[in-house]
């Protein structure tokens, strides 16, 4: 097991950069998923750390050792690929003890490795069988067997599960989570996928156009989005935002009013000027609908039901995404339907003009 | 009654097609067998139907021990031939499918623009090299000329074979901490197979067929190959063409290319249309 620094970080292919100056510290048997849109880097900072790209700039260390001109071989990494790319003229046996057997081991431990790696992965049945032979969720299982064979320090997995169906896809999302706290290695995974960030996660590293947005554990970026762009990007259904302007400032919070919904009274620290542009940001649950009452008029436009939990979508003041409301099921609000907007407070976020989230006035004070 | 009619006569039109294809594509073929199983008495008698059974010109040419020496020949040279092909082929197709290089395009057109002369223009220049080579009226320098002549075929298509593969087995080969040399030799030759027959077959075919390097670079009579053998087979005088003996070789030389053809026929058809439908 190891840990894994990114120091300074760039990758460039021609004349795009792809990675820019990314700092980033894997602690020692952290479960840590890159997660961003696609053509974020995402994808390219893995394969940096896998050694399968070349490092432009900056330095890559695993453990004690930087391994920046090291071959992949040589960096105790093993990598699961979202085809799998297993060899299909070999057994699951085959598969995974192709790369024991190159680093020269002997049978008798490259026997032993495949048998435990296979009891763990309850592969032992299929040993024998092609690829082909195999489901899908059985494929990924010997991806990962064969990545895990020659018990390296990080296991690397590039968007492992995009290629299973949506109730597979839970069931091995839990068993990679059960797999890591078993073998408690250190684990580097790539997805596009917010949910699987969130749900596997000790840290999530979301990035955006090769540059880490923000680095947190699940529940402080859900919960605390440092930008607009984690804030829209973690959470589902995503975040309402609506542009807001202040009023009033004071060190314990601050006054903005919303179009429609009137002023509020929030404990963010906006700074001093007055009638500035916000975004405020608020999620789905928190959200309360009531009555229309004056100008506070929004028109349901659909309402989804999906058994335990309701979406109501409304007609935005401004822009053209739908305002979402989410409440527990059942519900009576009907699409056509005016409603009043009230928001939780407590839960609101504030965003300035270049979409930075303002932090909680008091917290600071107490710092 | 009317459409039913209309369909047979389709369906009759179909096969009458098929039958036209297979005549013109057979008959010669069909003819030389004929004309090998007759006595020369018959010789000049046209026949369509096999009207003897006489194996006299096979014993004849059998027994010749410079034809039988030219088989052997000729064996060597397109095994060789077709070894040294798909080994170079598959290597350059690594580097030209898999390897990212300035002018690896550039590279590619040249190796097929060298396939575009005809024979006739490289001949002098050639016999110069295997001059200098030492190679004259030697197999070796055989397989050096054919050689030339089916590399570019071979690299292009094992080159078109090779990037269909996926990257992402390359990548999963080099995480195993393979080698390129390994990652040829035991991830991706298993899976050209039908690539590897299919070119090897048809440089098989090309280097056992030919006749104008054959004939050029050879001098004594156990060092050719059979088709110059075949062409050379004379008859009791310089006025007789020895038809049955020369039918009875081309027969005997053609037998090991059809049963070749039979062995490797499904792979071929899978070899050539690899990569044009998923699956």
């Amino acid at each position: 097991m190891a840990s894994v620094t990114l120091e300074k970080l760039n990758k460039v292919f021609g004349n795009t950069q792809i990675i820019k100056d990314v700092d980033l510290t894997i602690g020692d048997g952290e479960f840590v998923v890159f997660v961003g849109p696609s053509g974020c880097g995402k994808s390219t900072l893995l394969r940096l750390i896998a050694g399968l790209e070349s490092i432009t700039d900056g330095e890559l260390s695993i453990g004690e050792r930087v391994v920046n001109d090291l071959p992949p071989r040589e960096r105790g990494v093993g990598m699961v690929f979202q085809s799998y790319a297993l060899y299909p003229h070999m057994t699951v046996y085959d598969n995974m003890a192709f790369g024991l057997k190159l680093a020269k081991a002997d049978d008798q431990t490259v026997e032993q490795r495949v048998m435990e790696t296979a009891r763990t992965l309850q592969l032992e049945t299929l040993l024998e069988r092609k690829p082909k032979e195999l489901s899908g969720g059985q494929r990924q299982r010997v991806a990962m067997g064969r990545a895990m064979a020659r018990n390296p320090q990080i296991l690397l997995f590039d968007e492992p599960l995009s290629n299973l169906d949506a109730s597979l896809r839970v069931q091995m999302r839990n068993e990679i989570a059960q797999l890591h706290h078993r073998r408690g290695s250190t684990v580097v995974y790539v997805t596009h996928d917010q949910v699987e960030a969130m749900t596997l996660a000790d840290k999530i590293v979301v990035l955006r156009d090769g540059r880490i947005e923000q680095v947190g554990s699940p529940q402080t970026l859900y919960q605390r989005p440092a930008t607009r762009f984690v804030a829209g990007f973690i959470g589902s259904p995503t975040m309402n935002f609506l542009p807001a302007e202040l009023c009033d400032a004071s060190p314990d919070g601050c006054r903005v009013a919303v179009a429609g919904v009137g002023e509020l009274d929030l404990h963010q620290d906006a700074g001093e000027t007055s009638g500035q542009r916000l975004t405020l940001g608020i999620r789905p649950e928190h959200l309360r609908l009531d009555a229309a009452e004056g100008d506070n008029r929004f028109t349901i436009v659909n309402v989804e039901y999906l058994g335990n939990e309701v979406y109501v979508y409304l007609e935005p003041r401004e822009g053209d995404t739908l305002l979402i409301h989410r409440s527990e099921a059942p519900s009576d609000w009907q699409v056509g339907q005016d409603v009043a907007l009230h928001v939780d407070v407590e839960h609101a976020h504030l965003f300035d003009a270049s979409d930075r989230a303002l932090t909680i006035a008091t917290q600071r004070h107490a710092a | 009654m009317n459409r039913t009619v209309l369909r047979l006569l389709k369906r009759l039109g179909f096969y009458a097609l098929i039958a036209v294809v297979l005549f013109y594509a057979i008959f010669p073929f069909y003819y030389a067998v004929v004309t090998s199983l007759k006595p020369s008495s018959e010789l000049f008698r046209v026949d369509f139907w096999p009207s003897s059974f006489d194996l006299v010109n096979y014993a004849r040419i059998l027994g010749e021990k410079s034809f039988v020496r030219a088989i052997l020949n000729s064996i060597l040279v397109s095994f060789s031939v077709v070894f040294i092909a798909l080994l170079l082929g598959l290597t350059a197709s690594y580097a030209l499918g898999r390897v990212r290089f300035r002018g690896r395009t550039s590279v590619l057109l040249i190796i097929l623009g060298v396939s575009m002369f005809p024979q006739v223009a490289v001949l002098s220049g050639l016999f110069e090299v295997i001059r200098v080579l030492d190679l004259y009226n030697n197999p070796a320098g055989l397989v050096l000329s054919y050689t030339i002549f089916t590399l570019p075929f071979t690299v292009w298509v094992l080159t078109t074979f090779m990037r269909q593969l996926p990257q992402e087995l390359e990548e999963a080969a080099i995480m195993d901490g393979a080698t390129p040399w390994i990652t040829i030799t035991r991830v991706f030759l298993p899976l050209m197979w039908p690539a590897m027959a299919t070119t090897g077959l048809l440089a098989f075919i090309a280097a056992w067929n030919e006749f104008l390097f054959a004939l050029t670079f050879t001098l004594t009579d156990d060092q050719r190959t059979v088709p110059v053998a075949i062409a050379l087979i004379s008859g009791g005088s310089q006025h007789e063409l020895p038809w049955g003996p020369i039918m009875a070789a081309s027969v005997t030389v053609t037998v090991p290319l059809v049963v070749l053809v039979m062995i490797f026929q499904r792979r071929i058809v899978s070899g050539l249309t690899a990569g044009a439908v998923k699956g």
